[in-house]
């Protein structure tokens, strides 16, 4: 049978802020545990929340860049259950009245087309905290320093078929608050996280499969290898005859398996009502127009402007826009070399080369957008070549300072005295008299032996283009 | 609308209530008597009537996002049962 | 020196007649005299208080003036007190010390009183007759085998016996003015809002407001002065300007208008108290007050209400009680669940249980619209009966309570009969309106209550009322017998 593979993605973002959702806590991560758990967070007797104002401007940002519905009057609610991470018994959410009503992403798929994903809503919610197993015998400890921490739960419409789909989504959700800035996107410390809700159903039959809820996917790669995994799993008891249960399996990336999760296995009831801590939270278009006036340019956007302005190939422009910081990069270079083409080559290619070599993020770059843009002006004023330029890069790497400080430094500059390349040409052809015999033959070949061997002779400093005239010309049958 | 004795244990367990054996009937009973007083309340039609969830007709105030808090740990976990290296302690839990 | 008032304590303190650690002391020594019948303290902190005191004598000195400096205060046990134990009345609280204080504590401090100690409640404030109390009832100083109402009965207790010049209360659906009324004490109610919860641990938080419960309703405003707010750490806190609440006591009350709900003198009202509420009235036509009749047609809808919204509330407020970072925990819990389950089961008392499992059940999946919902509508209705009644009168008066104390254990085996004695009181609650209890001519030698309801933040208004009625009449300075040593 041909199965269809049916996706809705819960993306959870951890908002960047300086302080909790409800408290003045910090958010810092790494804090020694339970350091950063004031009373509020820990649900301590008495204790009220009192909402960041932060949190309501990062989701109006956020609802404007997917051009949603904005919830003008949200509510908070309360979702009750029980859990030792859970400190006040329930987790104040959003249920009925979420802050960003639907709104829509485009992904581009692998074979270039756009494709529109729902984005259901998006609501605001508090983060539980951490529960330690392995580190006590008998015992869970638990770290309340995550409690409270602000979340964007971003809800997409079941509109993804593939696990590639998904992770080009995630990608693209990932990208978005990258680019508002409202989340780091760290997925190795969870402030980006995916829960995927995976079904599948004979191809052309109208209503969904039952959906097994997949968490604990903190790499897009995770999160394709466990929808391929589940998407097996739902497929095998269905063909042995079974029934896909409705439950949350947790992905164990060791195994490469999704298992039922225990702690989940009862059917809830959260018993959700508005929390009579909080008031509804109201705001209006000037609100929205104040808090979105300085809204930086979005993925898309930034995709067709780079095309236009640049004249860069498709390829290179998803790739330059997939990070915010890459593509901020890339123009500063591109300013400063005055030939955009050939700073994306160079960022493309040798930057991020050596960035992931060293493991470096591109803030960190040793070598600034200024630096590597006067490099490769050295590029276009013929001062180096393009070969002697990948040392002149190494050098900036390595910390030795600007393209011409290295250039005048290490004697790099170019040789383009047509008096002084002629006559290493001459002394070249000279010594070896078979060579250009052979050329003067007919074996164009040779022509990139004596190329080489000037450049030898020349430190590679000899200007590329004239050597190869000059070549040309003496090495002419006279 | 009266209680079971399966009702009184079902919402004892979403409350995590131990509830003595010999008590659930009498449970039973006095939620069942309050029931019927609730139950006045289904005779009314609230057509069209907004839910007041709250009596003062204001919205949520927001604060600035400032840290305020500093670590109050050892305060706070002098009223702890169970405490190591910082950490709350609770049976052991199996995800 | 029992007989006193504030303003007059406060004036001999600033003479000099006294020192603020002496009439701390004289307390003190009052309530080791007589709250071992009354049992109306849960704590006494008498090494804190002599300390504060001694404090105050010195800000006395330095030439401060504030009114409320010196002054011995009870607070009821649901405010968080730093370093002393606050127990709500509860098990599940016994070996807890809050870290912090609540914003009504910080205030008080702040105005230089001294807290005397913590005073007996109702478990977690769900009562009306201090029976719910892990540690045992209050007595009703009139007649010690009387309820003093509740859940405030500690507070109301000890200022009825003399052991507290004043005292705080909470007020959920008449927990400071249905004990008032029954103790023959002062009791205000004030705007949902106007005082700060922070602090003071939630039993219904769309309901809950703490007061202040005196000899007078002008010992109320000075209280009142201090306590009454703007509190950044409450989202629902009113950021509302606070009168000068003293200034206006003396106000003319001629061409006032009182609205006499009919709802309230209806059948389950006591004949003997309706005779004693019209006598009150009557004395405020004597004033040039005019009264007249109106409707509160949902009146007979507020105790079902309030007892769906205030149990899911609850039922959400009280899971934090789990026995993992503060609070009662069982022995040798064998897994989470049987953590969670016997320490609540243990921790909590047969009321507080029954309000939990009530709260989840109207809330719980398929009752949710049915309980929940059109409790919040009908809410909706309860409130719109007051807003109609306040274009046409100025305040509503009726009885705080149906009938006078009743015996220790009358009610307790009833919830149903125990709920209908705030019949009165909850839809004030509801739609988070003031109310103050003041004692009127009691009934068959027990105390009775007048309830005037005034319209949202007309505090001052309300100890207008009250103060008037007061300059009137004696009602509020009788003491118990054997208490007026």
């Amino acid at each position: 049978m041909q199965w269809e593979i049916v996706i809705g993605l819960e993306v959870h973002a951890q908002l960047a802020t300086k302080s909790k959702i409800f408290s003045g806590a910090a958010t810092t991560f790494g804090a020694e545990p339970n350091s950063q758990a004031c009373s509020v967070d820990l649900g301590l007797p008495g204790v009220l929340p009192v909402l960041n104002r932060e949190v309501v401007t990062m989701a109006v940002q956020f609802g404007r860049a997917i051009e949603a519905e904005l919830g003008y009057r949200s509510v908070f609610a309360r979702k009750n259950y029980f859990y030792p991470d859970l400190p006040k018994g329930y987790q104040i959410s959003q249920f009925e009245l979420p802050i960003v009503g639907r709104g829509d992403v485009d992904i581009e798929l692998d074979d270039g087309t756009i494709k529109r994903v729902g984005v259901t809503r998006a609501h605001l919610e508090e983060d539980a905290g951490k529960s330690l197993h392995e580190e006590f015998q008998d015992c869970t400890g638990v770290d309340l320093n995550r409690a409270g921490t602000p979340l964007l739960e971003i809800v997409s419409e079941p509109d993804m078929r593939s696990a590639k789909e998904a992770v080009a989504y995630a990608r693209k959700i990932h990208q978005i608050v990258q680019y508002l800035g409202i989340c780091d996107g760290n997925m190795q410390e969870g402030s980006f996280r995916c829960d995927a809700n995976v079904s599948v159903r004979p191809m052309g039959q109208e209503a969904l499969g039952t959906r097994a809820e997949v968490k604990n996917l903190n790499s897009f790669r995770f999160l394709e290898k466990a929808i391929n995994y589940e998407v097996e799993r739902q497929i095998d008891v269905i063909d042995g005859g079974g029934k896909v249960k409705q439950e949350t399996r947790l992905y164990d990336a060791g195994k490469n398996e999704t298992r039922s999760m225990r702690s989940k296995e009862e059917a809830n009831d959260y018993r959700y009502f508005p929390d009579p801590d909080l008031l509804p939270v109201e705001f209006d278009e000037a609100f929205v127009a104040e808090v979105t006036k300085d809204l930086p340019e979005m993925p898309d956007a930034k995709r067709v402007r780079l095309i236009e302005q640049y004249g860069l190939k498709v390829t290179e422009a998803v790739t330059l826009i997939s990070c915010r910081t890459l593509a901020d990069y890339y123009e500063a270079a591109a300013e400063s070399a005055g030939d955009a083409k050939l700073a994306a080559n160079w960022v493309l290619g040798d930057l991020l080369g050596a960035l992931n070599k060293s493991c470096l993020k591109i803030e960190t770059s040793p070598v600034t957008p200024v630096m590597l843009g006067g490099m490769i002006q050295r590029i276009v004023d013929n001062t180096i070549s393009g070969k002697i330029a990948k040392q002149v890069f190494e050098a900036m790497w390595a910390g030795e300072g600007d393209a011409d400080a290295i250039i005048e430094a290490k004697g790099l500059k170019q040789i383009t005295d047509s008096g002084a390349i002629e006559k290493i040409v001459d002394e070249v052809i000279a010594a070896n008299p078979n060579q250009a015999e052979q050329f003067r033959a007919g074996k164009e070949k040779m022509l990139g032996f004596f190329v080489g061997q000037v450049m030898k002779q020349s430190k590679g400093k000899a200007n590329p283009q004239q050597v190869n005239e000059l070549l040309r010309s003496k090495l002419a049958p006279s | 609308m009266s209680l079971e004795r399966s009702d009184v244990e079902k919402i004892a367990h979403l409350a995590r209530l131990a509830i003595d054996e010999d008590k659930v009937e009498s449970y039973a009973a006095d939620l069942s008597k309050i029931l019927g007083l609730v139950e006045q309340m289904d005779a009314i039609d609230t057509e069209g009537v907004v839910p007041m969830a709250h009596p003062l007709h204001m919205s949520q105030r927001l604060r600035a996002d400032e840290v305020t808090e500093t670590d109050q740990r050892e305060k706070y976990q002098r009223n702890a049962p169970q405490v190591e290296s910082g950490l709350y302690l609770v049976p052991k839990v199996i995800e | 020196m029992f007989e006193k008032t504030i303003t007059e304590l406060s004036a001999a303190l600033r003479a000099g007649e006294f020192s603020s650690v002496e009439l701390t002391q004289a307390y003190l020594d009052r309530i080791k005299q007589f709250d071992g019948d009354l049992n109306s303290y849960i704590t006494v902190d008498a090494e804190g208080a002599l300390a504060t005191a001694a404090e105050a004598d010195k800000r006395i000195q330095a030439g401060e003036t504030g009114p409320l400096i010196g002054i011995p205060i009870a607070q009821k046990d649901i405010f968080c007190t730093d370093g002393v134990k606050t127990s709500c009345g509860s098990r599940m609280l016994d070996n807890f010390i809050a870290p912090y204080d609540a914003t009504v504590i910080t205030r008080m401090k702040q105005a230089g009183m001294v807290m005397l100690g913590k005073t007996n409640m109702d478990e977690f404030a769900m009562g009306s007759s201090n029976e719910t109390s892990w540690y045992g009832p209050v007595k009703n100083p009139w007649d010690l085998e009387r309820v003093p109402g509740g859940s405030s009965g500690g507070s109301a207790a000890s200022v009825a016996a003399r052991l507290a010049v004043a005292s705080t209360g909470t007020d959920t659906g008449g927990s400071i003015r249905q004990p008032a009324a029954l103790c023959g004490i002062t009791g205000l109610k004030p705007t949902y809002g106007r005082i700060s919860r922070f602090g003071m641990i939630a039993f219904a938080s769309s309901l809950d407001q703490a007061g202040t419960m005196t000899r007078s309703a002008e010992d109320s405003a000075l209280l009142l002065q201090a306590m009454a707010g703007f509190d950044p750490a409450d989202s629902t806190s009113a950021d509302e300007p606070v009168p000068d609440y003293s200034a206006t006591l003396n106000d003319d009350l001629t061409g006032l208008k009182i609205g006499l709900p009919k709802e309230y003198f209806g059948e389950g009202l006591d004949p003997e108290m309706e005779k004693t509420i019209n006598a009150a009235v009557d004395e405020y036509k004597k004033m040039g007050a005019e009264v007249v009749e109106i409707s509160l047609p949902n009146t007979h809808l507020a105790v079902p209400t309030y007892y769906v919204v205030a149990p899911a509330e609850c039922s959400s407020n009280l899971s934090r009680f789990d026995g993992v970072r503060f609070g009662h925990r069982c022995e040798d819990p064998k897994d989470l669940e049987d953590l969670y389950k016997r320490s609540r089961g243990e921790g909590f008392g047969d009321e507080v249980k029954r309000r939990i499992l009530m709260g989840a059940y109207v809330l719980s999946a398929g009752y949710y619209d049915a309980y929940y919902l059109q409790a919040q509508k009908i809410r909706h209705l309860i409130s719109d009966d007051f807003t109609r009644a306040f274009k046409e009168v100025d305040v509503i008066m009726g009885p705080t309570t149906p009938d006078a104390p009743f015996k220790l254990g009358e009610k307790a085996s009833d919830p149903v009969s125990m709920y209908l004695s705030d019949i009165y009181t909850i839809a004030v609650n509801l739609a988070g309106l003031p109310g103050v209890s003041i004692p009127v001519e009691p009934v068959n030698g027990l105390p009775a209550g007048l309830q005037i309801i005034g319209n949202y933040f007309a505090e001052a208004k309300l100890l207008n009322v009250a103060h008037r009625y007061q300059q009137q009449t004696d009602w509020h300075r009788a003491i118990p017998e054997g208490y007026d040593v």
